[in-house]
């Protein structure tokens, strides 16, 4: 590693895979409750596994943009990290927050739960994925402040380039609309309508940004391209991102109580958020064919390729199929929704933050690449998980389209319950597929504990 | 991409293709807070309806249901519940819930709530039901 101090990445990517292991686990407790209805209940009720499987899925991914942030910029500005201690006492605080949380989840009631941490002084619980008890929120935006003020005070005393640019206006963006999830009014459409301030403009919006620059981080290590032709790419990236993005947010004001208006600009925008995907699939493929050396770590360019590839058909191809307001009206809230969220989550988020582990992780740990035996596991991974998720995304489709077909098109709609027990077969076969994910997940950890001859850094 | 195209120009198209469209959407943002009066029933809220929706909140309804459509979607649309079941048929249904669930059936959590607590959330669930969300959903199913 080129700056001692990108050594405080390491945990935070630990910490990472730990936590996506827990999110796997309760996705398949939830994905058997869909089938079994009772299995865990009272236990474990699906708002509470849901919780969880949510939750950990934003933490663990936190966890990898930090972790990743610390480790790529010392070595964009050229400089050891203005303070290597504030990031391990932060990991520390962020880890054990995290912990308690869902273990206050898992422990009591919700309710009982909002009671005990102060939900009645400002009331911002119990809104999806915003669930977490107001101490943990507050951690969060402390979390977010002192990391951000340790990266930003990083870049200001070394080198600016345009990747640790674009990634510190993704992370400020994503700390600063984080505080919409305390405006929580009593008027549900104001709520919802602001909501979404946090939601999309961070799935949607600046973590984009931090995609981007992590992708353009390292295709330039292990590509060898000039750094000129992937910060110019990058710098289109982003802009097709914000561009369609921000207005995008429209999608998601068809039904909500907000104007009419909002079905064509929501449609038109989000229409084009493909396009920013695809551009990012052009761009990988292209720098790769255009390599000027062969970087031993193929597991990571895999990655690399591999993320470009599914954040487009998840975000991209998937978020189109029910993006315009005809469309959407038939299709809001139902597994269609799900489809797209889950190869999307995985394509774009997940795959990054995989992509800058198997990157940064070996050069952390001394070498520049794995062993073959170890990248070959790591690949076969790859292909495990990344296949499961399109199989877990195909069959809620085929669900979604029964769903809509049943519950919603037909001329004797079916009430909500039977058409679930109608499209039951499709469960099982996402479950099964779940399975397969795990399997994948756990070739994936085996594949830090193979030896065998590695690569020299 | 062609030489003529230069970082620098790359860069200052996002910058000020971001601040514009980020401008337009405070815009049409701007436009409809303007607009929500005539489309939230504001004017129709109360106590209670805003003690409804803390129950909602606090419970995690959203974990399992959706609300014009958006949260989970393990359990049944609840913004126009109030037309499938009436004022009293919500009531009962949350009143029922067994509290070891129902043996093979999604089951919903028996939460015990007072009386008081239950007509705050039909009044909520009623509210939410008036809200001109473009009519959707497209049938009482939800």
């Amino acid at each position: 590693m080129q700056y001692k101090s990108q050594a405080v990445a390491k945990p935070y990517f630990i910490a990472a895979i730990g936590l996506f292991v827990g999110q796997i686990l309760f996705g398949l407790i939830m994905g058997l409750q869909y089938v079994l209805g009772d299995f865990l209940f009272p236990a474990i009720p699906f708002n509470v596994a849901r919780m969880v499987h949510t939750n950990l899925l934003i933490v663990w991914l936190l966890f990898g943009f930090m972790g990743g942030a610390y480790f790529l910029i010392p070595e964009e500005s050229e400089t050891e990290l203005f303070s290597p201690k504030l990031a391990l006492i932060m990991f520390w605080i962020f880890l054990v927050a995290g912990a308690a949380t869902i273990v206050g989840y898992l422990a009591v009631p919700y309710a009982t739960l909002a009671e005990l941490t102060g939900n009645n002084i400002i009331e911002t619980m119990g809104r999806e994925f915003l669930e977490q008890p107001l101490p943990t929120k507050v951690g969060i935006v402390a979390v977010a402040l002192v990391f951000l003020f340790n990266i930003t005070m990083t870049v200001l005393k070394g080198k600016k380039t345009a990747i640790s640019l674009v990634l510190l206006i993704g992370l400020w963006g994503l700390a600063v609309f984080y505080l919409f999830s305390f405006y929580n009014p009593a008027n549900v459409v104001l709520d919802k309508f602001f909501w979404w301030w946090t939601v999309h403009l961070w799935v949607e919006g600046v973590w984009e940004l931090i995609l981007g620059s992590f992708l353009a981080f390292v295709l330039i290590k292990t590509t060898g391209v000039d750094r000129e032709v992937i910060e110019k790419w990058l710098y289109v990236i982003v802009t097709l991102t914000l561009i369609s993005g921000i207005i995008g947010t429209g999608h998601h004001y068809f039904w909500i109580g907000t104007p009419e208006y909002w079905q064509w600009w929501g449609s038109i925008f989000s229409a084009l958020e493909p396009i920013p995907f695809f551009a990012m699939t052009v761009f990988a493929f292209n720098m790769v064919n255009r390599r000027r050396r062969e970087h031993p770590n193929k597991a990571a360019v895999l990655w690399a390729l591999g993320t470009g590839v599914m954040a487009f058909l998840g975000a991209g191809v998937w978020g189109f199929l029910h993006t315009l307001a005809p469309v959407n009206y038939y299709t809001h809230g139902t597994q269609i929704t799900a489809a797209h969220g889950h190869m999307a989550f995985y394509g774009a988020y997940a795959m990054v933050n995989l992509m800058i582990i198997s990157y940064a992780m070996p050069i952390l740990r001394g070498r520049a690449a794995n062993s073959n035996r170890s990248q070959v596991l790591e690949m076969w991974s790859f292909w495990l998980m990344t296949v499961s998720i399109v199989f877990i995304t195909l069959f809620l489709t085929a669900a979604g389209i029964l769903q809509v077909w049943l519950q919603r098109v037909s001329d004797t709609p079916l009430p909500f319950m039977v058409a679930q027990d109608k499209i039951a077969l499709f469960y099982w076969m996402r479950e099964w597929a779940g399975v397969a994910f795990l399997i994948g997940l756990i070739v994936y950890i085996t594949s830090f504990f193979v030896s065998g001859e590695e690569k020299a850094s | 991409m062609s030489g003529a195209f230069t970082k620098s120009m790359a860069r200052n198209i996002f910058y000020g293709g971001t601040v514009f469209f980020f401008l337009l959407f405070l815009a049409l943002s701007f436009d409809t807070l303007s607009q929500l009066p005539k489309r939230d029933m504001r004017a129709n809220m109360t106590p209670q309806i805003a003690e409804g929706k803390k129950l909602w909140e606090t419970h995690n309804c959203i974990g399992c249901h959706t609300l014009l459509g958006e949260g989970a979607y393990f359990a049944p649309e609840l913004g126009n519940v109030v037309v499938r079941y009436g004022d009293e048929g919500v009531k009962a249904f949350i009143q029922s819930r067994p509290k070891e669930g129902i043996p093979g059936r999604r089951s919903m959590p028996q939460f015990n709530f007072t009386d008081e607590q239950l007509n705050a959330i039909v009044a909520f669930l009623k509210h939410v039901n008036s809200i001109n969300t473009n009519n959707w959903p497209p049938n009482s199913q939800g």
